[in-house]
Order: structure tokens, then sequence, then C-alpha cells
């Protein structure tokens, strides 16, 4: 690719990026530009370490330095918040869930790549249409989604009589009393943490029937079928799980997993993932490694149905930021087929693309069987907010975690129906 | 030849000086500025004031004004009055983080200064390694929150604490206790680190007023008969109440407003069960971008303090009078 050809390129494509992915190399930017990109710390590090690589890549394609900084995930919204007040800081920062409607006012409409991207990969997903889009705008880029399922020990399922996974969520808390009582409790979190505490509580009001806001959006919370589904949580609370999960971050299942200490978690499948990579180390009670005996299954039926929540990930890019230009072309170059492509791979499974296109990837064909369930998990996803729309009110709940503390004050003594009646207060300050 | 010296007027004895008047010399501007009292007192104190204009007032005067709007994060707030004290006063997990913070500084106070006084108390007699003693006591002082609170919180830990192996090895337990995932054991957790952290700093200065205080006094007080315990209540107590004031006046400001420690160590769980009054204008104001009601979470704390930081000066101020 010569100058010439590279030129083409660019005349050809609307904005020049077609130009940048054919020639691989990107016109260059101010000399000295940089380009700050904050995400998560990611469950899988080698991911961390594959954008590492990239980034050198994208510098040298895009003309400018590209650097990522990594942060705990729980630290992103302060981080968020900091920049947009102070006006500087990053110049993308990863989203999760649906934080672009609270942030809408800050961040550039990248709906130019969004149409390049559902057009180029197979339309999104609605989880991450849900999570990003803000009215007409896509104010920031659908990058993946982590699917969480409940990562489990096959053997102590069978030890308690469960040869097949439970079908209903009494299934589960009758099989969860049998574990404890071996001493193989289920870990669920019900603290302030970002994924798996909402991942949790949300499912399980939707599938008692329950719901944050009904369909326009007026406040819904208060109903019998919400005050069942707390009854049930204060009762598999009670019988079924480690009642330390009321301090647990998103890692701490993780740990007490790989550790042997509880049979069930819902969890993305970095508990999997690990147990993979270090098989060598991670061994169950008979000395064979642990990877052999992790299965996953879905959050169970309730009354109502089986829901799922699905954590969307996304790039937004920041208004305050000087090089908007240069944000929107790197991040049309990450969510390429070929680089997001080999970030994928590295994930493998872990996270999914936010295109249905990623499902047909190759890496399906080979990947383990326990991770199968993975591939087409978030297109069964709802958003928070449900069943009204995914509104910044519905991301203030969610940062407030008030759905997930209905459901710790109940476990922690408060009459299911006043736990309710708190939440639905809570939730009427906020939707009106 | 002579040298002029400045300032003089004539010639004094065994010297032979020729000086300018000085009403008559012409001094330069920056002199005659220098020279003028009020003008040097404003240059000498223009660099403190801007630095706490700077660095105190403005964000102080910010975060009224932030606590009487609507200001969200990214959105431009407009004046609203008190709305947001309403809101916060009619907020169960406010009152439930005030009464939090009063209860985690009482006790953490009354602590730290029961075991600061016995452990000054102690360093002020002569041992050998004493240096060393009272230098290794200031450890928990100087190592980082953060990084000692994160310690403590591996210690806690639901799943892995050593607390819990060892008292279970013990024979002290049967179940794990619930460290931080019961409200009420969590608050008091963080009581008790917030204790061993802050002991050093009321030991630390009780001994230094200690070592002030005439030693003449307690013999005084042996040969009158004194005991040890009156030998303290009548000698040193008394003469210790100064120092001992502003060392709990400092303690309190620093744990009523305490972030640090509760954000790592329970961050304001389970359920908001230990939120401290700055860990929910936290989560209020920063993480969930609410910042006119952060501000005015926050600044609830500005009238407490002010009335017991009043009280106890003035009771300062009374026994200095005495």
């Amino acid at each position: 690719m010569n100058r010439r050809s590279f030129l083409i390129g660019v005349g050809a494509g609307a904005a020049g990026l077609e130009g940048i992915l054919a020639a691989r190399r990107a016109p260059a930017h101010a000399q000295g530009t940089k380009l700050h990109i904050l995400r998560w710390v990611d469950f899988i590090p080698a991911c961390d370490v594959e954008l590492k690589r990239q980034a050198g890549d994208a510098s040298k394609a895009l003309g400018a330095e590209v650097q990522f900084e990594f942060v705990n995930g729980n630290d992103l919204q302060p981080r968020i918040t900091a920049a947009i007040q102070s006006q500087s800081g990053p110049d993308i920062i990863m989203m999760l869930h649906n934080w672009p409607h609270l942030y809408a006012n800050a961040l550039v409409d990248v709906s130019d790549l969004a149409d390049w991207q559902g057009k180029d990969q197979g339309g999104f997903y609605a989880q991450s249409q849900a999570g990003s889009k803000v009215g007409n705008q896509w104010l920031a880029l659908p990058h993946g989604i982590v699917g969480l399922q409940i990562a489990y020990r096959k053997s102590w399922l069978q030890e308690v009589g469960q040869s097949a996974w439970p079908k209903t969520l009494e299934e589960y808390r009758q099989m969860g009393m049998k574990l404890k009582k071996k001493g193989h409790p289920i870990g669920q979190t019900l603290a302030h943490t970002f994924g798996d505490a909402p991942a949790w509580s949300y499912p399980l009001l939707w599938n008692f029937g329950g719901m944050e806001t009904d369909r326009n959006g007026k406040t819904a919370l208060d109903s019998k079928e919400t005050v069942e589904s707390v009854k049930f949580m204060q009762a598999f609370w009670k019988d079924a799980c480690d009642e330390g999960g009321l301090a647990w971050d998103d890692t701490n299942n993780n740990r007490a997993f790989l550790a042997g200490e509880i049979s069930c978690t819902l969890n993305g499948a970095s508990i999997y993932i690990a147990a993979k990579r270090g098989q060598d180390k991670i061994k169950d009670d008979k000395g064979e490694p642990m990877l052999r005996d992790i299965e996953h299954g879905p959050i169970p039926a309730g009354p109502k149905g089986a829901t799922a929540y699905h954590v969307a990930f996304s790039h937004a890019v920041m208004k305050y930021g000087k090089s908007q230009k240069l944000a929107k072309d790197f991040l049309k170059w990450l969510d390429g087929k070929e680089q997001f492509g080999k970030w994928f791979e590295v994930a493998e499974g872990f996270s999914v693309g936010s295109t249905k296109f990623w499902e047909g990837a190759p890496l399906w064909a080979t990947i383990d069987p326990p991770m199968k369930i993975y591939r087409q998990a978030a297109a069964s996803s709802r958003m928070f907010g449900h069943a009204g729309p995914p509104s910044a009110k519905a991301t203030e709940v969610y940062s407030k975690y008030i759905i997930v503390d209905m459901y710790a004050k109940a476990v922690q003594g408060m009459k299911a129906e006043d736990a309710v009646k708190w939440a639905a207060g809570e939730l009427k300050k906020i939707y009106g | 030849m002579k040298k002029p010296i400045a300032g003089g007027s004539g010639s004094v004895a065994g010297l032979e000086v020729a000086l300018p008047h000085p009403r008559t010399s012409q001094a330069s501007p920056l002199t005659r500025v220098l020279e003028h009292e009020g003008l040097l007192a404003a240059a000498l104190l223009a660099p403190t004031i801007l630095l706490l204009g700077v660095f105190i007032a403005y964000p102080f005067v910010m975060g009224v004004w932030l606590s009487l709007t609507n200001t969200s994060v990214g959105n431009v707030g407009h004046f609203i009055g008190l709305d947001n004290f309403v809101k916060a006063w009619n907020d169960s997990i406010f009152r439930t983080a005030f009464w939090n913070t009063s209860v985690y500084t009482f006790w953490a106070t009354i602590f730290k200064l029961a075991l600061g006084m016995w452990l000054a108390l102690l360093l002020n007699r002569n041992f050998r390694g004493k240096r060393l003693v009272r230098a290794s006591m200031l450890l928990p002082f100087i190592v980082p929150t953060v990084l000692s609170t994160f310690a403590w919180r591996w210690m806690f830990d639901p799943t892995f604490s050593v607390l819990n192996w060892l008292l279970y090895r013990g024979g002290f337990i049967v179940t794990k206790l619930p460290f931080l995932s019961d409200g009420v054991y969590a608050l008091w957790c963080a009581i008790v680190v917030n204790t061993w952290r802050g002991m050093p700093f009321f030991a630390i200065t009780l001994l230094a007023g200690l070592q002030t205080i005439n030693t003449d006094l307690h013999e005084a007080a042996s040969l009158d008969g004194a005991n040890g315990w009156k030998r303290f209540w009548y000698v040193t107590w008394p003469l210790l109440k100064p120092v001992t004031l502003v060392v709990v006046v400092f303690s309190i400001i620093q744990t009523f407003s305490d972030f640090q420690l509760i954000y790592v160590l329970t961050g304001g769980g389970p359920a908001n069960s230990t939120h401290l009054l700055a860990t929910y204008a936290y989560q209020i104001g920063v993480a969930t971008g609410l910042l006119g009601e952060g501000a005015a979470i926050s600044l609830c704390m500005l009238p407490v303090l002010f009335i017991v930081v009043w009280l106890q000066l003035r009771y300062l101020r009374r026994l200095e009078g005495a």
C-alpha cells in the first residue's frame, strides 16, 4: 500500500476510515497526539495484555500514541464523574450496562460508527442497543457482552442426587439446601458490586413477574410478584447460600469457587477460564484438575419464566476530549473484524461480541463444551428499567443498588413486604 | 575613607560619619512599599491568603453552592434552595449514615483515648528498647490507610478470614463470624480498625504531654501518701487535660469525616448498613453523579463538627483561664 492507494481508499470511504483499514495505516494526526483510553481490569488478564499489544499497533496505524489505563470495575463510575466535571481525563471511557444514558450530555454522538458496525457485523444485540443508544443517537460504540451463567461443580451436584441442572428456582433452592448441608453452599453476592449482584437480583425479580417500571416508565416495583421474589430470596439465602456473600465483590466468588468453598455461583466464564489456564494448580478434592468438574447452567426459571441479565460493554468518546476524530478512528479500528477478532479469540468466550456476527466465529467450533452456553446468551438479556425504557433513571436505580439492597435487606431480617416498600419508595423518589 | 552608615544622622563618639538624612534622601519605590507597614503585611500575607482561598475557601464555597443546586454529572444545575437537605433528611440511608457516623466517632474516640493513654503511661517508663518500641508503635499511623485497611479486609474476609480460622481452630467458634457480612459486626470491625490506626497518634501526643509534667510533683504526691491511681487522677490527669482535649478535637474531626477506611473495608455495605456520611456522600455525589445531593450530605457534617469543636475549645479556654 503506497500513499496513492491510501488516498484512493480515503476518497472512496465516507470519512476516510476505509482507507485506514485498507492501508492499515491512518493519516498521521498531529505529532505528539495521545489517546487515553480508560477500561476496567479484565477478569481475563490476557485480554488486557492483548489490548496493550493492540495499542502498539494502533499507535503505528493512527500516527498517535495510544495508551490504555485499567482500573477496578467498581471505580469506573467515580472516574467518569470526576472526568466529566473537571472536563479533562481519558478520551475514551469504557461504559458498562446502560451508563451512556446517565452521562448522555458528556458523550459524543457515534451513530456513524454504530451504523457502520451494525451493517458490517450483522446487527447489534438488543442488549447492546439498549445500553448505548439514547433516543436516536448512539452515545457509545458497543464492544462486547459478558454473559453471566451459573458455574457449578458437577460431582457435588451428583452427590446430592442432582443429575441435571435445575429447571426452576425452587428446584435450585432445594438442591442448594442439600449442598449447604454437605458443606458446599451456593455463593451469591448481594453487595454493592457492579456485575454479579445486579445480574442475579434483576432476573430474580423478573422471573417472579416483578418489574422496576411498567411499559410507560412508571414505578411498578411494589407488587405481589416482587414480594414473592423477595420471600424466595430469604429462604434461598438461609437454606442454600454462603451468608458471607453480603460482603462479596465481583472477585470473591471466583476465589471461593476455585478454592472449593462453594458449589455454584453466578458469574462470567472467568472461573472456568482461570481453572483452565491454571489447571496444574487448581485441583478438586480428589487432586484432579477442577476444570473437568465445572459446568455452566442458566438462572433457573421462576413462576413467570426464565430471564437473564448479561453485562453490555461499550466505549464512549468524551465530549471534553481534544482528539474526538482520532478517538472515533481508533474505535473503528478496535471494533473492526480484524482487531476485535484477535481480542475475541483471547477472551475465549468470556466476552462475546455485541453483534450477531460473532456467533459464527471459528472459536465456537473448537471451544470446550461447558463454554458453548455463552455463544448465544447475549440474545436473551433484558436491560435495567424493564418493562420500561432503559433510561438514565434506571441507571440511577442501578448505581444506588436499590434492587440489590431490597434483597440484601430482606435476607438480613427485614420483612419481605417492608423491603419491597422501602425499595419502591426509593424508586418513587427517582422516577417521580 | 569613612563609610556612611544608613540611618545615622551625624557624628557619633569615635566615629566620623557622613550620613544622609532619611527625610532628604530619595528612596526607591520598592523600598517605599516595603517600608509601608500595611502594604508589607499585605504582601507577606498574600501567598497564604491565595493558598487558603484556592484550596480551602473555593472548594468550600463551591460545595455550598452545589448543595443548593440540582447539579448532576454533565448537567448544569439550577438553584433549588434547601431541597437537597430536605431530601437527605427524609432519606432512610442518610439517617443510618448519620447514626453510624456518630456511633463510629464516639466509640472509636473513646477507645483511642483509653488505649492511647494506657500506652502513653507505659511508654513513659524507663525500660530497655524504649526508643525502638516508641518508634514501632507509630507504624499503624505511618502505613497508608488504604494499605493497612486492605490487610484488615483480608483478615475479616467472609471466606478466608484468618481470624475465623484461628477462632475455629482454637475451639472458640463452630461457624464463621460474619465480620463484614453483618451490618453490626461490620461497623464494629471498622471501629476496631480505626482504633488500631488512630491509637498511636493519641499515645505519642499524650506521651509528649506526660514528659512535660515535672517529676517533683509526683514525688511530692508520693510523700503525701498518694498511690498510683491517686497520683494519676490528682496530678497527671489535670495537667494532661489541655493536651488531651486538643487530641480529642483532632480525632473527632478526622473520625467524623472518615472516608478511606470504610470505603476500603466495607464500601458502606452490606446494604448501606455501614455507610458514614462521607462514604454515602461519595456514593451519591461521585458514583451516582448526583453532585448537588452529594454535596448536601457532605455539608451535614459541618454543623455537628462545628458545635463539638466549639464546645471543646471553649472548655479548653476555661481550663487555661483557671
